[in-house]
């Protein structure tokens, strides 16, 4: 047997991009069982039907690149922005909104740039994008939560997928809706007056939230990703909340519990934020990425114009971080300054 | 306790330390070949002192050192010298390179030993000459010299010692077992080296996975002074750089070395080779090598001979080839391939790691890369190696420079760390090595272009000199010219006067046809000679296919019109009868002279300086030659001796024009 000529090192860690993917595909499921618990099965039928389209997206885009498919489809990548996307999706969405979704997340955002770790900008979020802006009813059509409502079952949250025609679900405002368009009420009157928010944040949302995080938790037992840029995030959107919570006056834009349990809070510090190829790449960078994505969720909740803002909040540092990288590059080993672009 | 510190992240690879290190150390015995290459480590190699059939003793000298950074090479063992020639050897581009071959006679006798005197006695220089000639170069991997890192300039305060112990490396187990079963030598190899360097502390670091080194080491230390360091084990702590961190708190500036910061590090297996050096006079012709892995049926470590083939080596140990998918010279994370087991060992080879595809699988094809940051937390000198990653795959070298990729230790902890299988290090190297290209390529340039200067300005200088030489020349001939028009001389006065008190001492008449059938002979020869080369020249270009061949074409008919043309006026030349040389010039002969001298002057006014000065050179010389056959003549003649001594000094003065005529040409020439 010939000796094989190869360059060290020799050895290699267990890690893998593939086991990566698949550990934050695991770390979804606890938030998407609360999801469905809460809401119905209409998340899960997202998730299964946006996962079939991102597969054949991803190979078509890779039969169009003259890729092999089984290498590139086994790093599970395509996957978890299915997962990502249609979690953030309403339950109950239509097939074709998926479709559309997971079409521009997998075609725009991430093969066109050269696919996976060449994208720019978060697939699952720059798709969302595309889907809230060019379908502002759709997109914001979120089922009432357990107990306020007849919850679909299995068979018409497939019905809704496919024939949404005939599917005549019931929608409510979330919490997040009702909080930026509070105008006159308390923030203890705004509570009693809506039986969409429960106990810190909305009936539902709260429990999702928890079970992101406890995913979220997991993954940074499994060194996933580090705790710097998560933890950033949750740290700067609760800063502002408590400085502007004003005690809970009609003008408060909501405590910062109610802020880190509600939306995309979790969901976004733990699967979206800590995307690694779009996000900063050094500690200090994820510092900063992170804390900067908070304080713009903040700002977009309070005095934007969408009711969520954990996308938009991403994408436009998904833009800095390349700059962010420049400016915080790690002091090297022997030197006495960091290094820094002319 | 002695507080250490921690460095930039590192990794924990599996260890697999235990498989070699269950049986004591063995001897690997005398192979029936050795083959010493003449370079084993950083530096020069050495020169051979022993030539082909000769018979050599056990520690003799068989190689000297060439250069400062190089150690003499010595015979493992006795025997007889069979060759001295270009063996593949042990290195990472699997080259050939000079080695002496030694056919062992399995008597291993010593060369006559001089035992040292006691080194306390000894001065450092004493001590670092003897450890250089016993030929001892780092063991540890990079194979440095030790004597060089011994030299520390003469000034420089050294405040630490560190022994290194650590053996970071999987697998490897050559320090540990050798102190385990050897403590005592690591302890007096450490203090000769203490003595050299005479620092304020001499530490021992090794990582906390060798209990059993560790507490023979502090047995064999104790009252020594030398300080035995534990911490935790942590690839790569074994690190110079990294060992100087987490023993000192201290790093090394980048580029820098050690002493810098007051420290001078050695290698463990290097301070048992000083003191077999230093004590008992051996040289480094053996050292100890783990030979381990899944193919081999005993892993274990070896005292085995410089020069060894690793085949001999691993077949000691139970080497099953047909299980091992490749053979690793060092450890699993920073060793190289060999290209075949017969390459020799060195004074390197710490390890022989025989793997299994199933232990150290080929490395699968590499996935993009999606900047995880796993590298840059493994990175132990806090390098961004998924930036230089990007960098390198787009040539952007100024960029990586600017990363400091030169800092890279090429450790290997990206490469372990990275989920994609991306050969991160592979690509630092190729980076490095071409930059390091290219400098040397811009040093090249940098140098001509300073050559291109000097010799440019050189030239200018000398054409200064000569413009400033005409220039003054030109002053004097204008202050001549100034002079003459004072004494109110026509020139062509002069000229008329000259020419009739020419005629007046000319006598004879042939001369002037004689060179005009000369400069008709020379037109022709100077023609062909010109026609010759120009059609070499079309040759030339036709056949490289030049797109200059018509113009040269061109030159060519028009040079062969003119050879023609001059032979045809040599021919008539030829014909016209000049048998009778005319005996008496025309009797207006003075009018004619001046009529010449006037055509001359108008035909002067339209010729450029240069033209101008050839023209007056080639008048001069046929005035010459008019002299010279006057004054042949009137010698023949017999003419008196007054006569003779006027044309000679004419002759005289005519070549000292002609000189002054060409050097005027030149420089018109030039100008």
């Amino acid at each position: 047997m010939a000796l094989l000529r190869v360059t060290s090192p020799h050895a290699h860690g267990p890690m893998s991009t593939q086991r990566v993917m698949q550990n934050v595909l695991l770390a979804t499921v606890p938030g998407i069982i609360v999801l469905t618990h809460f809401f119905g099965f209409g998340t899960l039928v997202n998730v299964l039907f946006g996962s079939i389209v991102a597969l054949l997206c991803e190979s078509l885009a890779l039969l169009l690149r003259k890729r092999p498919l089984g290498f590139y489809l086994k790093d599970c990548s395509a996957l978890v922005t299915a997962f990502l996307l249609c979690i953030a999706l309403p339950p109950y969405a239509p097939w074709w909104l998926i479709t559309i979704g997971i079409a521009s997340s997998i075609l725009l955002a991430k093969q066109l740039y050269g696919g996976l770790g060449y994208n720019p900008f978060n697939p699952a979020m720059a798709g969302y994008v595309i889907l809230l802006i060019s379908f502002p009813v759709q997109m914001t059509a979120w089922a009432p939560p357990r107990g306020m409502g007849e919850l679909p079952g299995l068979l018409e949250a497939i019905k809704a997928c496919f024939l949404p025609a005939s599917f005549d679900g019931i929608t409510m405002a979330t919490p997040l809706d009702i909080m930026r368009q509070n105008t006159g009420l308390l923030m203890e009157d705004l509570w009693q007056q809506n039986p969409q928010f429960g106990r810190w944040g909305g009936v539902g949302w709260e429990w999702a939230n928890i079970a992101f995080l406890a995913g979220g938790a997991w993954l940074l037992y499994q060194r996933i990703f580090t705790w710097h840029a998560p933890l950033a995030m949750l740290a700067s959107l609760s800063l502002l909340a408590a400085l502007f919570y004003d005690g809970g006056s009609s003008a408060s834009g909501g405590s910062p519990l109610f802020h880190l349990l509600s939306g995309a809070t979790m969901f976004g510090a733990f699967f979206i934020v800590t995307d690694p190829v779009t996000s900063a790449v050094s500690l200090r960078g994820r510092l900063i990425y992170g804390a900067l994505i908070g304080v713009l969720i903040y700002v977009i909740r309070v005095r934007g114009s969408y009711p969520d803002a954990v996308a938009f909040a991403v994408l436009i540092m998904n833009f800095a971080a390349p700059f962010i990288d420049y400016y915080t590059q790690p002091r090297t080993y022997g030197h006495n300054k960091k290094p820094e672009g002319k | 306790m002695r507080k250490t510190y921690n460095f930039h992240g590192g990794i924990h690879p599996p260890e697999n330390k235990h498989q070699s290190v269950r049986t004591p150390i063995a001897d690997a015995g005398i192979p029936p070949q050795l083959t010493v290459p003449l370079s084993q480590h950083i530096g020069a190699p050495a020169h051979p002192v022993v030539s082909i059939g000769d018979h050599v003793l056990k520690g003799q000298v068989i190689a000297e050192a060439r250069g400062f950074v190089s150690v003499p090479k010595h015979a493992p063992s006795s025997g007889s010298v069979i060759a001295i020639e270009d063996r593949l050897i042990a290195h990472p581009s699997g080259h050939l390179a000079p080695c002496i071959v030694i056919a062992t006679d399995g008597k291993d006798e010593w060369l006559q030993r001089q035992i040292p005197p006691d080194y306390q006695a000894l001065n450092k220089t004493e001590l670092i000459d003897l450890i250089r000639n016993a030929g001892i170069a780092g063991m540890g991997g990079a194979g440095f010299p030790s004597s060089v890192k011994l030299s520390v300039k003469e000034g420089t305060h050294i405040e630490t010692l560190i022994i290194n112990g650590t053996e970071c490396e999987p697998y490897i187990t050559a320090d540990d077992i050798l102190m385990r079963e050897r403590a005592d030598q690591i302890i007096e190899g450490t203090k000769i080296l203490r003595h050299i360097i005479a620092p304020q502390e001499t530490l021992i670091g090794v990582e906390n996975n060798k209990p059993e080194g560790l507490a023979a080491l502090r047995a064999a230390a104790e009252g020594t002074g030398i300080e035995i360091v534990e911490f935790p084990t942590k690839y790569p702590s074994g690190g110079e750089k990294q060992l100087i961190e987490i023993l000192t708190g201290k790093q090394v500036p980048s580029g820098g070395l050690p002493s810098q910061v007051g420290v001078v590090c050695q290698n463990l297996g290097s301070a048992v080779a000083i003191y077999e050096a230093v004590v008992l006079g051996h040289p480094l012709i053996s050292r100890i090598t783990t030979v381990t892995g899944e193919s081999v049926r005993e892993p274990q470590n070896f005292q085995v001979l410089i020069g060894t083939p690793m085949r001999y080596l691993l077949e000691k140990a139970g080497y099953q080839a047909q299980k091992n998918n490749r053979l690793i010279m060092g450890g699993p994370m920073m060793g190289f391939t060999v290209p075949d087991s017969d390459v020799p060992i060195v004074k390197t080879t710490n390890c022989l790691l025989a793997p299994t595809e199933s232990e150290l699988p080929t490395p699968p094809p590499a996935q993009a890369c999606i900047r995880c940051g796993l590298c840059a937390e493994a990175c132990p000198v806090s390098l961004l190696p998924q930036q230089m990653f990007w960098f390198a795959q787009g040539k952007e070298l100024e960029k990586l420079e600017e990363h400091n990729l030169f800092d890279c230790i090429e450790c290997g902890a990206c490469s372990y760390a990275c989920p994609s299988n991306i050969p991160l290090v592979q690509y630092y190297r190729a980076s490095k090595a071409e930059i390091v290209h290219l400098r040397h390529e811009h040093e090249k340039s940098e140098h001509s272009r300073i050559r291109f200067e000097a010799r440019q300005e050189r030239l200018d200088q000398a054409a200064d000199e000569k413009e400033a030489k005409r220039a003054a020349r030109k002053q004097a001939a204008e202050a001549r010219a100034q002079q003459a028009d004072g004494g109110a001389e026509d020139p062509i006065q002069a000229a008329i006067e000259r020419a009739q008190a020419k005629k007046a001492a000319q006598q004879a008449s042939g001369a002037s046809t004689v060179s005009e059938l000369e400069r008709l002979e020379q037109a022709v020869v100077t023609t062909r000679k010109r026609l010759d080369t120009a059609s070499t020249k079309l040759d030339q270009a036709t056949a490289e296919g030049s797109d200059l061949v018509s113009a040269l074409q061109l030159g060519v008919d028009k040079t062969r019109a003119k050879l023609e043309v001059a032979e045809q006026a040599l021919q008539e030349f030829q014909q016209t009868p000049t048998a009778a040389p005319v005996e008496n010039p025309p009797t207006n002969a003075a009018q004619a002279a001046i009529e010449k001298a006037m055509a001359a002057r108008a035909s002067e006014a339209a010729l450029s300086p240069s033209e101008k000065a050839q023209a007056q050179l080639e008048k001069l010389q046929q005035r010459l030659q008019k002299s010279q056959n006057t004054l042949a003549r009137s010698r023949e003649n017999g003419e008196e001796e007054k006569v003779i001594e006027a044309l000679e000094a004419s002759v005289a003065r005519l070549t000292e024009k002609i000189s002054a005529a060409q050097d005027q040409r030149n420089e018109a020439e030039n100008a």
